[in-house]
């Protein structure tokens, strides 16, 4: 009984300690307080700033954006690449899932550095034109939309491909009509996973962003090295904001089969 | 010369695997004719699957020509092929439902909408599924999975329907029900069938004309009734139905020594030649000791149904009789069998065949001594589970107690020495024959087993040697008992 | 020629030979090379004998596996009692581990700053403790997902079959479930560990101005010395190549993507 309760007990304290800084300044942002301690009347003017200040709006947008590019770029390329990698012939096939692993186990600062000194410093492409940081974005996710769809092509039984050729189709018809569809989990989850990933990341936006554009990432981290007290408080809304977002897409992608998705979630954590 | 109702003719096909070259298909011949029910018939991982998938197209010959009507159709990808499938496991299209399955086919073809809607429900008549064109795949038990399959193919009018292991998924009594089903539509149809399979019931159940095939070559074609009656070696012998197979010598005119006594036979080889003989166990008949041809004590009787199945050791030979009459352990019997049951063929290539046996630790085991090698590294696609037994590459249990080895061994691979314990087995030289560059023996074992030794040095005949045979030059084929 | 699937791995093998590996030859080279484009071993020579770059070594190794350990300890209780745990709500409380990795880090950063800073008055006062805290917020979910993966993927027999056997519920855990779950250690530890050495940003945001590995490439960005930079890089690379290898463990290293989803 004591053990119950203490495993209980465990359980409850890391999930406080997970969630009490974000919930805190949840309470706080709804406030006129600058500064957790005493809270200071109810106040919507948070979030008035974080949806009237365009600096803002442009850096929330410019982050949708960029994550949405480089999730669409990396999902087509790492669902063509795990098709071809996994239909190739053995040493092809190595090649591919080995080049593929360098960026997901690299240090983002290392694969973010190293894009800049190649597209940037050795190839002189300008950081003005996106390029480099759509292109670090899309290294960055691609390699995960390759992992995510490979399992679902292994898992396919081989004579289904197959049946579609001796049905009369084409290869290219038996890949859209039939192999494509059946791996359409793995590419979504691929996809999130890409959106994700872009949506995180700091150094690698860092390393090629053009100086007039911030993500998230990079505009907060500036922002708490100034002391703008307006642009903090704000950005708890937009905290807040996106702790309810991600409840909300927890809850409808969960709602209808929250042991299944959680089952899935297991298995691709392997 | 072709005749004109031959719907396709394969010439000479080989096929070798490039990543592994491994060659699965060895110079394999057939003609079949329009309207036929061909069934390849053999062991896992005997070439047969790939043949078929070489008819279908999604393997490419290394060699050898296919003629379909005539032409050449080596160069055609499978979609351009008038030739359709039925999958081992089915291969349904798991995100349309049986409609859009069986639609598949003909959609590519550009059918018009209410030709499909004729045509699916026409075949789903046939398989008799009528109404279930709008079922999702997964609500199917594998039975109508299988029906809805053979539909998806048939609907297309192919000119001939290839069916790899379709029955291998449903169990035993649904797959009875398919077999004759598949008959009855064959009949019906009139398309020529390519059937294959390893399960010889099946095979003798339902073809028209079967392959037999072993290690990538063709054993034996002919109607199921040659096939049993009139094997053409040991091997198919040993595949089709059950089988006695004795390594033995002809002593005289439709005279051969095997299994420990000399038997009168309809077979004429020379004197001296090297014979298997094959008997089938319901030929088998028990005498009065002393009345037959040779005589043996009752092993093990067990009850099978119809008949009895009632093994006889004689002196270390091991004879299993089916018969419809009861024997007690432990009997004095006596053998006997019609000339006309004794099947002899010319020891093919002379090759040396011996059972051995599985001990409990999935060891092989002849006349007493360990053979240094183990089941599961014999058996394709065997392995040892967790719980320590081995199953075979379908996912069967092997249990020692039920299964025994076949080994061949070619003449040239076994050396004699006069070191009587150094071999696995000792015997004495019986015949001895010159054969230009060395001599070919027959040694008379104490097993009662003749085995051919080519050696180029000259030994005397009676002189008493034993047999060196190594492990990694033999060959080893499951037989379940 | 005719379509095939194969050749759908050419424009991906061609985008991972660009992206992928071409920055890293060009690390090398920028990393044994100086201004003048003369090739030189500087830049490694400084590494190894400055005694601030060192210093920044053994402080980021410090740091790592301090902050590796803490993670553990806290993650590895939470991933066993949720996989062991019966209860029905279990999809939902292992959801509530795994969501805070979907939350942008910096803003996750930025309210545990505001708590630190009501709880330690000033955050300067603690600089390596903010840093582990720091980290170990950022990361945990990344060290309890692939533990509990493989704890709850164990055959509950095997648990039951030591209890069987005579084993008590601590040399079950101790002689069954924990040697069993090594792999979900290891995918975990490989996902903080090097963050850990790299990941700057957490150190500036909580007024900790130590360097650490990864503000050595900052700062040469900063100083636009790429030569220093790709020195650091193929060190770091270096390292994670050395971890690949001890570990051995090509497939585990998908965690970082399944942690997220």
């Amino acid at each position: 009984m004591i053990w119950k309760t203490f495993r209980k007990m465990f359980l409850i304290l890391v999930l406080v300690f997970l969630y009490l800084p974000i919930l805190i300044l949840a309470v706080y942002s709804f406030t006129e307080s600058t500064n957790i301690g005493a809270i200071r009347g109810f106040s919507l003017h948070n979030y008035v700033t974080l949806f009237t200040t365009a600096e803002l709006i442009d850096m929330i947008t410019g982050t949708i954006t960029l994550a949405l590019a480089a999730a669409a770029i990396a999902t087509v390329l790492g669902t063509i690449g795990a098709i071809g990698a996994f239909y190739s012939r053995k040493n092809a096939s190595r090649f591919i899932t080995t080049l593929n692993q360098i960026p997901v186990i690299n240090a983002d600062v290392v694969t973010g550095f190293s894009i800049c000194v190649l597209l940037v410093v050795a190839l002189n492409i300008s950081k003005d034109s996106y390029i480099p940081l759509l292109a670090g974005h899309v290294t960055l996710c691609a390699p995960f939309v390759f992992l995510s769809v490979m399992p679902r092509i292994q898992q396919m039984d081989p004579s289904i491909y197959e049946a579609a050729l001796d049905l009369g189709a084409t290869p290219f018809k038996a890949l859209t009509q039939i192999l494509i569809p059946q791996i359409v989990p793995g590419i979504i989850s691929g996809f999130a996973l890409a959106v994700t990933l872009s949506l995180d990341d700091y150094f690698i936006a860092m390393y090629t962003k053009p100086a007039t554009f911030d993500t998230i990432s990079t505009y907060v981290v500036n922002a708490t090295k100034g002391a703008q007290t307006t642009i903090k408080t704000a950005l708890w809304a937009l905290s807040t904001v996106i702790f309810l977002l991600v409840v909300l897409i927890v809850l409808v992608t969960n709602i209808r089969s929250l042991r299944k998705a959680n089952m899935e979630g297991g298995r691709r954590a392997q | 010369m072709e005749s004109k109702d031959t719907i396709i003719e394969l010439k000479g096909i080989s096929k070798v695997f490039e990543d592994d070259g491994f060659k699965a298909v060895d110079n394999f011949n057939l003609e079949v004719k329009r309207g036929e029910f061909v069934t390849f018939l053999g062991p896992s991982g005997c070439g047969k699957t790939t043949t078929l998938r070489m008819i279908a197209g999604f393997d490419v010959p290394t060699e050898g020509d296919i003629l379909l009507n005539g032409k050449s159709i080596i160069g055609l990808p499978p979609y351009e092929r008038p030739i359709n499938t039925v999958f081992q496991r089915y291969a349904l299209f798991p995100h349309m439902n049986v409609y859009d399955n069986i639609a598949f086919g003909l959609r590519q073809k550009k059918t018009p909408k209410d030709m499909i809607d004729r045509k699916v429900g026409r075949v789903l008549e046939l398989v008799d599924l009528e109404g279930f064109e709008r079922r999702a795949i997964r609500t199917l038990s594998g039975g109508q999975q299988q029906r809805i399959a053979i539909a998806r193919a048939l609907v297309n009018e192919p000119e001939i329907l290839l069916l790899d292991e379709p029955l291998g998924a449903l169990d035993l009594k649904m797959r009875k029900e398919m077999q004759l089903e598949l008959k009855d539509m064959h009949n019906k149809l009139g398309i020529t069938f390519i059937y294959v399979t390893h399960d010889q019931e099946e095979a003798l159940t339902m073809s028209d004309k079967i392959v037999v095939m072993s290690e990538g070559r063709t054993q034996q074609i002919g109607t199921p009734e040659d096939i049993y009656n009139e094997p053409a070696n040991a091997f198919v012998a040993d595949f089709i139905g059950e089988s006695n197979i004795f390594n033995g010598m002809m002593t005289g005119h439709l005279k051969a020594r095997f299994c420990g006594g000399e038997f009168v036979c309809v077979d004429d080889f020379e004197e001296g030649t090297h014979i298997t003989a094959v008997v089938r166990p319901e030929d088998v008949e028990i005498t009065a000791p002393g009345h037959g041809t040779i005589n043996g004590i009752v092993d093990s009787v067990i009850f099978k149904g119809i008949h009895y199945e009632i093994t006889v050791l004689s002196g270390k030979n091991e004879i299993v009789i089916q018969t419809v009459h009861n024997a007690r352990v432990g009997d004095r019997v006596g053998l006997r069998v019609d000339p006309e049951n004794i099947h002899i063929m010319l020891a093919e290539d002379h090759t040396n065949l011996f059972y051995a046996d599985v001990n409990h630790d999935f060891r092989l085991e002849y006349n007493g001594h360990h053979l240094d090698t183990s089941l599961t590294r014999i058996i394709k696609g065997s392995k040892r589970r967790e719980d320590g037994t081995v199953v075979d590459g379908n996912g069967d249990i092997l249990e020692p107690d039920r299964v025994r080895i076949l080994v061949s061994l070619m003449p040239d691979d076994i050396e004699m020495t006069d070191d009587q314990d150094a071999g696995l087995i000792q015997g004495t030289i019986s015949n001895l024959i010159y054969k230009g560059d060395h001599y070919s023996y027959i040694i008379h074992t104490e097993l009662e087993q003749d085995f051919v030794v080519n050696d180029e040095d000259l030994w005397n005949m009676g002189d008493r040697v034993s047999l060196l045979m190594p492990v990694d030059k033999m060959k080893f084929t499951l037989k379940k008992k | 020629m005719r379509f095939s699937r194969k050749s759908l791995g050419i424009p991906y093998a061609v985008f991972l030979v660009i992206f992928v590996a071409a920055p890293l030859l060009f690390l090398f080279y920028y990393a044994f090379t100086n201004g003048q484009g003369q090739f030189t071993v500087w830049n490694f020579t400084h590494f190894f004998t400055d005694p601030n770059t060192l210093g920044t070594l053994y402080y980021s190794l410090l740091l790592a596996l301090v902050t590796t350990m803490v993670c553990l300890l806290l993650a590895y209780p939470v991933a066993y009692f949720l996989a062991t745990s019966t209860m029905r709500t279990k999809p939902v409380v292992l959801m509530l581990f795994v969501m805070p990795m979907w939350i942008n880090f910096s803003l996750r950063i930025t309210a545990l700053k505001e708590i630190l800073n009501v709880l330690e008055g000033n955050l300067a006062m603690h600089p390596f403790l903010n840093a582990v805290v720091g980290m170990t917020y950022d990361f945990l979910p990344f060290m309890i997902l692939p533990i509990y993966t493989t704890i709850s993927r164990l055959d509950g027999a095997l648990r039951e079959a030591a209890m069987d056997l005579g084993a008590n519920r601590v040399q079950t855990f101790l002689r069954v479930t924990l040697p069993l779950s090594v792999p979900g250690i290891i995918s975990g530890v490989s996902m903080v560990f090097l963050p850990a050495m790299t990941n700057y940003v957490v150190l500036d945001m909580l007024y900790n101005s130590t360097y650490i590995m990864g503000s050595l490439i900052g700062s040469y960005f900063s100083a636009y010395n790429w030569h220093g930079g790709s020195m650091i890089s193929l060190i770091l690379l270096a390292l994670i190549c050395i971890f690949t290898l001890l570990t051995g463990n090509e497939e585990e290293s998908v965690g970082r993507g399944g942690a997220l989803l």
